[in-house]
């Protein structure tokens, strides 16, 4: 009977292939994704090597040639002080994706640390986290981080930090739903059996089997937290000037719109692309991730 | 009470285990005793609900709690009283004195996790040993349940039901317990896939000398692999004994029954005989003998008092008040 089994387990070698790798060939195949995956990496690249792409200093001022129209030597214009707005937007680049990725990080961070506690545990510990998750739900979102924006004053570690609690809820509500799906597989019960501890069982059996609806989801609100970012500075409660923040480059030359609009339209272009960009990939990443929609 | 020998190796004493669920109690399991030596195995039968699983979960101590609460009695292994340690000490035991193999192989691994680390993780936990270390004794495991070493690294997706199995009793079997809890393993399997896996489960725990308690509803898996068995029926046991003794010399109306709705291939029969209705609720159990709505031949005393295990035989115990000896035979007044 034995010798069976043997024979039934020596099949040819099964190719193996990573979970990863299978995920990035279904990613590959998906064309909106992989626009959106290099429109980020760009972006990302730009941040990285600003120093390199921008061709000048972010805050240097030629008072000589201040509101100049997009031409060779400055090709999205200067604002009213005649700094390169190209250059800004690059250097910007580094505070509007940071405070995206950042914030996303901690907040999703949080969250799920709230939101499997929650799950796991149940009973009053699941009451208690739930309903502080609705109170601070129960304040609109915009509402929300410009109270905490106002309490703290503005400044990029602030902003980071409003938007970072914004986002709690969410990571907290997805990863109990998620953990409530997996709470009662056997294999938590079988490495109970096994003498697992709690929080063992929790990061290492919990949490990789709660990941892929987080991360979907965070992939997404890093373009809408860069908005709020943006949002922030543009009521001039984010990052503040001379920083170089989309937002606050928008809400600079909001004044000057009808005279000189590439203040404006350019740094609002690059909001766009970006959000865009990461809501494609992270589209991408739901079908992919998506077990039932494999083909 | 009963069996008491000096070599007993676990010693289940009135185990009371409740459920609450929505303000009812749910009286699962009611009373249960049995011995188990070392080496040997013990069946425990009985239909779904019966309160085999949560006896085999609360000698774990992994019952979920809520709902479930152990309410009175006495699990003594190797003359410790697993109830009265505290859970520190009884995460020493879990998975390395007493292990557990767990129904539905599909869902008893982490499909995320590499089974070759699963075990290793059961061997990591007991044992001071590195790493690497570790992967190779899971690795050897793998092997000694008939899966070929190399095929550690694959998930669990990668393996069929069968196979999922032998790696659920790898990880079972990875620290050598002294006890091992078999809870209906062979249940999600088909039948030349169930024999394979109780042959193997018979072999290695002659190789680990490990005593096990077999839990299954399939009178078929117990003949084959344990030495004494008890059927379990609304949380109580009804009867108790050798495996010749049940199997031959059959006495409680229910086990009777049991025996009546299997299908035979010896015998022309056009019909099985099933027990008429169903089995009680377990909030609501019926006063008296909780069979005694089943039963055909309850009478008037049955409704009432509370019937107590009686020993019929030698080493066999029988939950009903009718049964008598007749010319070696056992027959129950009608």
């Amino acid at each position: 009977m034995l010798k069976v089994a043997t024979v039934e387990g020596k099949t040819p070698k099964i190719k193996r292939k990573s979970e990863f790798i299978v995920v990035a060939r279904r990613l590959s195949k998906n064309s909106s994704a992989v626009i959106g995956f290099v429109v980020a990496a760009l972006l990302v690249f730009m941040a990285i090597f600003a120093p390199l792409v921008a061709p000048y200093p972010s805050a240097k001022q030629d008072l000589a040639h201040t509101r100049q129209a997009p031409s060779a030597q400055h090709i999205m214009g200067t604002d009213e002080l005649g700094r390169d707005i190209f250059s800004r937007i690059v250097w910007g680049s580094r505070y509007s994706l940071s405070i995206g990725f950042l914030a996303v990080l901690i907040g999703t961070a949080i969250g799920m640390l709230f939101g499997a506690s929650a799950g796991y545990f149940g009973g009053v510990v699941d009451d208690i986290i739930m309903r502080l998750m609705d109170v601070l739900q129960s304040i609109p979102g915009i509402l929300l981080v410009i109270t905490i924006s106002v309490v703290l004053g503005p400044g990029f570690f602030n902003t980071l930090l409003a938007l970072s609690i914004g986002g709690i809820p969410m990571g907290c509500r997805l990863t109990r739903a998620a953990v409530l799906g997996v709470r009662h597989q056997e294999y938590l019960e079988a490495a109970t059996s096994i003498n697992a501890s709690t929080p063992r069982i929790i990061l290492r059996h919990v949490l990789p089997n709660s990941f892929a609806p987080v991360l979907v989801s965070s992939t997404m609100s890093i373009g809408n937290i860069i908005m709020m970012a943006a949002m922030l500075s543009f009521i001039g409660l984010g990052v503040q000037p001379p920083t170089p923040e989309w937002g606050s480059m928008i809400s600079g030359g909001r004044t000057l719109i009808r005279t000189c609009p590439w203040m404006v339209t350019f740094p609002g272009i690059f909001i766009m692309f970006t959000v865009l960009a990461l809501n494609l990939f992270g589209d991408g990443l739901r079908d992919a991730l998506d077990p039932k929609l494999k083909k | 009470m009963m069996m008491s020998k000096n070599d007993t190796f676990l010693s289940v004493r009135d185990l009371v285990v409740e459920y609450t669920a929505e303000g009812q109690v749910i009286h699962a399991v009611n009373g249960v005793s049995f011995d188990l030596e070392r080496g040997k195995t013990f069946g425990l039968v009985g239909e779904t609900g019966a309160g085999k699983t949560s006896t085999a979960r609360a000698i774990l101590r992994i019952l979920p709690d809520p709902p479930a609460k152990i309410r009175g009695g006495e699990i003594i292994l190797d003359g410790e009283d697993l109830l009265k340690i505290s859970e520190k000490e009884m995460r020493k035991i879990r998975g390395r004195k007493v292990s557990m193999i767990f129904q539905d192989p599909m869902t008893a691994l982490n499909p995320i996790m590499k089974v070759g680390e699963q075990i290793s993780e059961v061997i990591k936990m007991h044992n001071d040993i590195p790493w690497r270390e570790a992967n190779e004794r899971a690795v050897k495991m793998l092997e000694r349940v008939g899966i070929p070493g190399d095929r550690s690294e694959e998930y669990p997706h990668q393996f069929s039901g069968g196979m999922k199995q032998r790696v659920v009793i790898a990880m079972a079997l990875a620290c050598s317990p002294e006890l091992l809890l078999a809870d209906e393993p062979t249940t999600a399997l088909d039948v030349t896939i169930q024999a394979q896996v109780l042959e193997m489960i018979n072999k290695l725990k002659k190789d680990f000398n490990t005593s096990m308690i077999m839990i299954s509803h399939n009178l078929g898996v117990v003949a084959e692999v344990c030495d004494d068995l008890a059927v379990i029926y609304a949380g109580e046991i009804v009867e108790l004994g050798s495996k010749e003794a049940v199997f031959d010399h059959p006495a409680h109306p229910y086990t009777l029954g049991l025996f009546g709705a299997v299908p035979s291939l010896a015998e022309e029969k056009d019909r099985l005989n099933p027990i008429s209705g169903l089995p009680p609720d377990p909030s609501h159990l019926p006063e008296g003998c909780h069979f005694n709505p089943r039963c055909p031949y309850a009478q008037e005393q049955c409704l009432k008092e509370k019937i107590p295990l009686r020993e019929i035989g030698p080493g066999h115990f029988c939950r009903c008040i009718r049964v008598t000896e007749k010319e070696g035979k056992y027959v129950i007044l009608g």
